[in-house]
């Protein structure tokens, strides 16, 4: 028996650019179907199992998102034992997103940490020798997506959420009120209200989900420290990197007391670039940045662009910058490219025993090859190597539709005079899926409300 | 111990300690399955006592009283018999929610239960004050009475209600004892602990009865019973019954005031209760504090019988001094001569940590020592009458030897009860709430017999009356749905005027009276009125209709249990060491070892318990049960 299907990104393969997306389960292959066109113009459902086909992604208004190579694995002959497709997409981070969503719009749901994994043990593809490394990867995966999902939300974006449930835990407890006591001084519940703060609650989700292709619900980011001496040139590659778009800055609790943090949208790949009021504060101030801070900085960051100036020599604070790059994923700025190289390219690489960009800040040259630096550091496996931000960002926003089609059904059972104890049902599983985005659990809330809103007792 | 001394004065499969409404059905269901039962209480003038409001039923509590029923418990039979006032409540709110709920005549109530316990095969009733629970090896052998004999047992069910070390309140004044001028039991609390049972403090309270001669009913609004007969059990036929009204009144801003000029004298301002009250059944003194903006409170007033003058003051539970209750009540409209005849009383007493029990409400560290109702820190007749019968099932399943009966949350709110108790515990009387269940639709109260009655026929409390009746009606029920199916009209102008002279939509295809019948406009006595269909008795056709009419709804519900039973259906070993376990975090392994779950399904649903939490033990009963088949063996 095959379980409910999956999908998520499998781990690249260390080629940028190329991202594989793998769906598991019964339905697999239909969704599959639905939203991949083989070039020779038969369904996927036509081929056999352990085909590669060439073909296109296309969209639900068949546009083509991408040029990519379905592979069939069908049950019992593949990884989970269940049938599973591959999709390798080719044309970067936008496309492999948009791919993703489609498998979640097709009714596959996000994979937990380590799904695919589990389903391969239990249905006996892989030998007892290797359950515990199984339940190694499961907890692991499963802490660190859950940190994920619902550690790195802006403020803004899990109090709105927050709001949302708020407000329709509000016409749960009325409803609820109602059903459970019904001889007590719960005010009749008037359905029109209940529709139009539903509606409210809608239209707000669209607005929001509409934005979400651009990345802005979830702001996770890959944690970015921009380090190198004063006066190399990090406030103007912060603000080079910051003008694709200005994003939001949060305060985070945590981090250094007046550390502010901006969220920057590097080809796809979200940057959340650590002590942005540090980095602007010590520019302009001819002053000791701190190797102290340099050094906290770095080990808070899972990627490190370091700058050096290259218009004049080393020296000692340099060296010292360069030693905490040790082992750490960094890239490495030679800056002010426009001006007389005294530091070359070579001479930093002999150093640090990896690539150098040579980029100019102040006449923005060399910025695409940090961009697609970035992106290989990313999908390139070399960083984060589970899910990239703009997974979660699809997750959350699937979550949002899907409460959204609940929100829905309420209004339709309104319209179409059901009872109050079916409104009720659509509202809570609406509610309970808000939830899954905040990692607020399903506890005593509703009871909770009643008892504080009503006035209830014998 | 030492029995040499000491007078054996009986010996049974199972006693039951404590006749309130979980004894009665503990006790009635165990001898009914045959075991030989022994039901113990305070005073054989008290069995069945209803000491708080005299009601039964309502939402979530009239579903349960219809589960116990269907299972052959004995709650629904006798409140057919004895109560004065049926209302059917929510029937415009959905068919899951519709809720029976009467009024009791609490002595006849009482005085029928107490025949039916005192008649019925297997069972001895007898008026004793157990002190001591006795358990050697970590197995229950019996009880012993303050007078000291001992009652040999293979298994104790404890329904001690709210007698163990009862301490009564009111105002200033405390005094040991329980509810109703009862006595408390000072010593079994002590008894358990020592037998390593954690216990907890509870309290909960009761209004004044006034005299019904000194109320004025003119000022109130009258309050009827249906005037359709209903009934609450699945073998009761009445058809008519003499219904006795309650009244309805408020309070207003001059009550208000006295309650908060006195606040400092209230028990639970002053720091004399110090146990955990219920949020849902607040005191008046607790509501106006928590409500201050609320200009006015309704009360009930309900008759405690036919042949008593006493009135319950429902929603006006009080522990004021006597002096700030009479003055209070002569503010409402309605009672402003009236006479107190029992004062409102708050009550404290000792119950366990639920979370000690597993789903059969047996101990998990002391074999064959069941408890159930208000002792498990539960609230309410209805509570404690659905644990009772379950514990009384159990129990005799234990000493037979069988597999025990462990209701699902998808099967019953019975389920629901006792799986939140035994997983989640409680931190205040616990209620019954329609919204605690996720699968209200399909535990509505009309097919409490379907769902039901064939797990009681199978653990033998369902006899041939009633399992001849349930047969039947199902049969009905599917021939009924199978000609509705199979039977359909086509779109002739004849069929057209019929349907539109009805106030219905023409059909354009040939269709079934199954999908006719779905659509909201009609039922089945307007389709029976134009055609010619089979006639149903009233509980087949509320069946059919509700089956075809929320069919859509219902079947989303199934798939949902579908999807859960997976992991209800995983069973991990009673004596599974979580230490053995690898993977596990330590927040969840240390919840594991606390509750120790039955299955993977109630692991899931202990706070605390992470999603990897739930796959890691997946992955580990896989591996042992692949251990076990010898594959570790092979891969050597």
């Amino acid at each position: 028996m095959q379980g409910d299907t999956i999908s998520a990104i499998a781990t690249a393969q260390g080629e940028g650019g190329i991202g594989i997306i793998r769906l598991s389960g019964g339905e697999a292959l239909t969704v599959a179907d639905k939203m991949f066109r083989p070039a020779s113009g038969k369904s996927i459902l036509d081929y056999p199992s352990h085909r590669a086909v060439y073909g296109t992604v296309v969209d639900e208004e068949g546009r083509t998102v991408d040029e990519a190579m379905a592979i069939i694995m069908k049950a019992p002959h593949s990884y989970t034992r269940e049938d599973v497709v591959e999709l390798q997409c080719h044309g970067g981070v936008m496309p492999l997103r948009k791919t993703l969503a489609l498998t979640y719009a097709y009714g596959a749901r996000p994979a937990e940490g380590g799904e695919f994994t589990k389903r391969a043990f239990l249905n006996g593809r892989l030998d007892l020798s290797q359950a515990q490394a199984v339940m190694d990867i499961i907890t692991a995966k499963t802490d660190r997506s859950l940190k994920m999902a619902t550690g790195h939300l802006t403020g803004q974006f899990s109090a709105q959420i927050k709001e949302w449930r708020h407000e329709i835990l509000g016409q749960i407890a009325h409803l609820e009120a109602a059903i459970d006591f019904p001889e007590d001084e719960v005010d009749d519940v008037v359905t029109e209200e209940v529709s139009d703060k539903v509606s409210e609650v809608r239209q707000n989700i669209a607005k929001f989900l509409k934005t979400a292709g651009t990345g802005r619900i979830l702001r996770e980011g890959l944690m970015t420290a921009i380090v190198g001496k004063p006066n190399v040139g990090k406030s103007s590659l912060l603000n080079a990197l910051l003008q694709e778009e200005r994003a939001i800055v949060t305060d985070i609790p945590g981090t250094t007391r007046d550390s502010i943090e901006e969220y920057a949208n590097v080809g796809g790949v979200p940057l959340r670039i650590i002590d942005t009021a540090g980095i602007r504060a010590t520019e302009d101030v001819v002053e000791r940045i701190g190797v102290e801070k340099a050094r906290q900085m770095v080990n808070e960051a899972a990627l490190v662009l370091a700058l050096f100036d290259g218009s004049r020599p080393l020296d000692k604070e340099d060296e010292e910058i360069l030693e905490l790059l040790q082992g750490r994923e960094a890239i490495v700025l030679l800056n002010k490219s426009d001006l007389a190289p005294v530091v070359t390219a070579a001479m930093l690489q002999n150093k640090t025993k990896t690539a150098v960009l040579e980029i100019s800040t102040k006449e923005q040259h060399g910025l695409d090859a940090l961009t697609a630096a970035i992106q290989d550091k990313v999908y390139g496996g070399q960083v984060m190597t589970d899910e990239g931000s703009f997974v979660s960002d699809e997750r959350q926003a699937n979550i949002l539709r899907q409460a959204d089609s609940h929100l829905a059904a309420a209004l339709n059972t309104i319209e179409a005079g059901m009872g109050l104890d079916f409104i009720s049902i659509d509202l809570r599983s609406a509610w309970e899926k808000l939830g899954e985005i905040t990692g607020e659990t399903v506890g005593e809330d509703i009871i909770d409300e009643i008892f504080s809103k009503f006035c209830i007792g014998k | 111990m030492d029995n040499k001394n000491v007078f054996v004065a009986g010996n049974y499969d199972v006693i039951v300690v404590g006749a309130g409404h979980a004894g009665v059905e503990a006790a009635l269901a165990a001898a009914r399955i045959g075991c030989n039962t022994l039901l113990t209480t305070l005073s054989m003038d008290n069995i069945a006592m209803m000491p708080c409001n005299p009601s039964v039923g309502g939402p979530a509590k009239g579903h349960l009283v219809r589960e116990l029923d269907a299972l052959g418990g004995e709650m629904g039979v006798n409140a057919d018999k004895t109560c004065i006032q049926f209302r059917m409540l929510n029937t415009g709110k959905g068919p899951a929610v519709h809720a029976l709920r009467a009024q009791a005549d609490k002595k006849l109530y009482q005085f029928t239960m107490k025949e039916t316990c005192e008649n019925t095969e297997n069972l001895d009733v007898k008026q004793l004050l157990i002190d001591k629970l006795l358990v050697e090896d970590g197995k229950v052998t019996g009880v012993q009475s303050e007078t000291g004999e001992i009652y040999q047992a293979k298994a104790v069910i404890m329904a001690t209600g709210t007698y163990l070390k009862g301490r009564i309140i009111i105002g200033e004044h405390t005094y040991e004892g329980g509810p109703a001028g009862q006595r408390a039991a000072v010593k079994f609390s002590d008894s358990i602990k020592e037998a390593g049972v954690k216990l907890m403090r509870f309290k909960t309270g009761t209004p004044a009865r006034v005299d019904a001669r000194t109320l004025d009913y003119s000022k109130m609004e009258i309050q009827p019973g249906d005037t359709a007969c209903r009934n609450f059990s699945f073998m009761s036929d009445e058809v008519t019954r003499e219904q006795i009204p309650c009244y309805l009144t408020y309070t207003n801003e001059e009550t208000h005031k006295i309650l908060r000029d006195n606040m400092e004298r209230a028990p639970m301002a002053n720091g004399i209760i110090e146990g955990i009250g219920p949020r849902y059944c607040p005191s008046i003194e607790t509501k106006i504090l928590r409500f201050p903006d609320k200009e006015r409170h309704q009360l009930f007033l309900e008759p405690e019988g036919r042949h008593t003058n006493e009135v319950y003051v429902q929603g006006m539970s009080t522990s004021m001094p006597m002096d700030v209750q009479l003055e209070f009540l002569r503010t409402i409209p309605g009672l402003e001569n009236a006479k107190v005849m029992r004062a409102g009383y708050a009550i404290e007493y000792d119950c366990i940590d639920p979370t000690q029990l597993k789903p059969t409400l047996e101990f998990k560290n002391i074999q064959g020592f069941f408890s159930a109702g208000q002792a498990n820190g539960t609230s309410g007749y209805e509570e404690a009458a659905a644990q009772g019968i379950i514990a009384g099932i159990n129990a005799a399943m234990f000493i037979k030897g069988e597999e025990p009966l462990i209701l699902k949350r998808s099967e019953a709110y019975i389920g629901v009860l006792i799986d939140d108790l035994v997983t989640k515990g409680t931190n205040e009387p616990y209620r019954i709430m329609t919204s605690r269940a996720e699968y209200r639709l399909l535990l509505r109260q009309d097919n409490a017999d379907q769902r039901l009655t064939p797990l009681g026929r199978r653990v033998g409390l369902v006899k041939d009356d009633r399992w001849a009746r349930f047969t039947a009606k199902q049969t009905a029920i599917k021939e009924a749905l199978a000609f509705l199916e199979n039977n359909s009209i086509n779109p002739t102008q004849e069929i057209t005027d019929k349907l539109t002279g009805a106030g219905i939509d023409p059909i354009r295809n040939a269709t079934s009276f199954y999908d006719l019948l779905r659509r909201p406009a009609v039922d089945y006595d307007k389709l029976a009125g134009l055609f010619d269909l089979p006639e149903l008795a009233p509980e087949v056709k509320q069946q059919v209709e509700i089956t075809i009419t929320y069919e859509g709804y219902i079947k989303k519900q199934l798939e949902q249990v579908e999807r859960m039973e997976k992991l209800e259906e995983k069973l991990l070993p009673e004596n599974l060491n979580y230490d053995d376990v690898p993977s596990l975090r330590d927040e969840g392994r240390e919840k594991l070892k606390a509750i120790r779950p039955r299955s993977v399904g109630q692991a899931s649903r202990i706070s605390g318990v992470s999603p990897a939490d739930i796959s890691v033990l997946l992955i580990w009963l896989e591996q042992q049960q692949r251990l076990k088949a010898g594959e570790g063996k092979a891969d050597v």
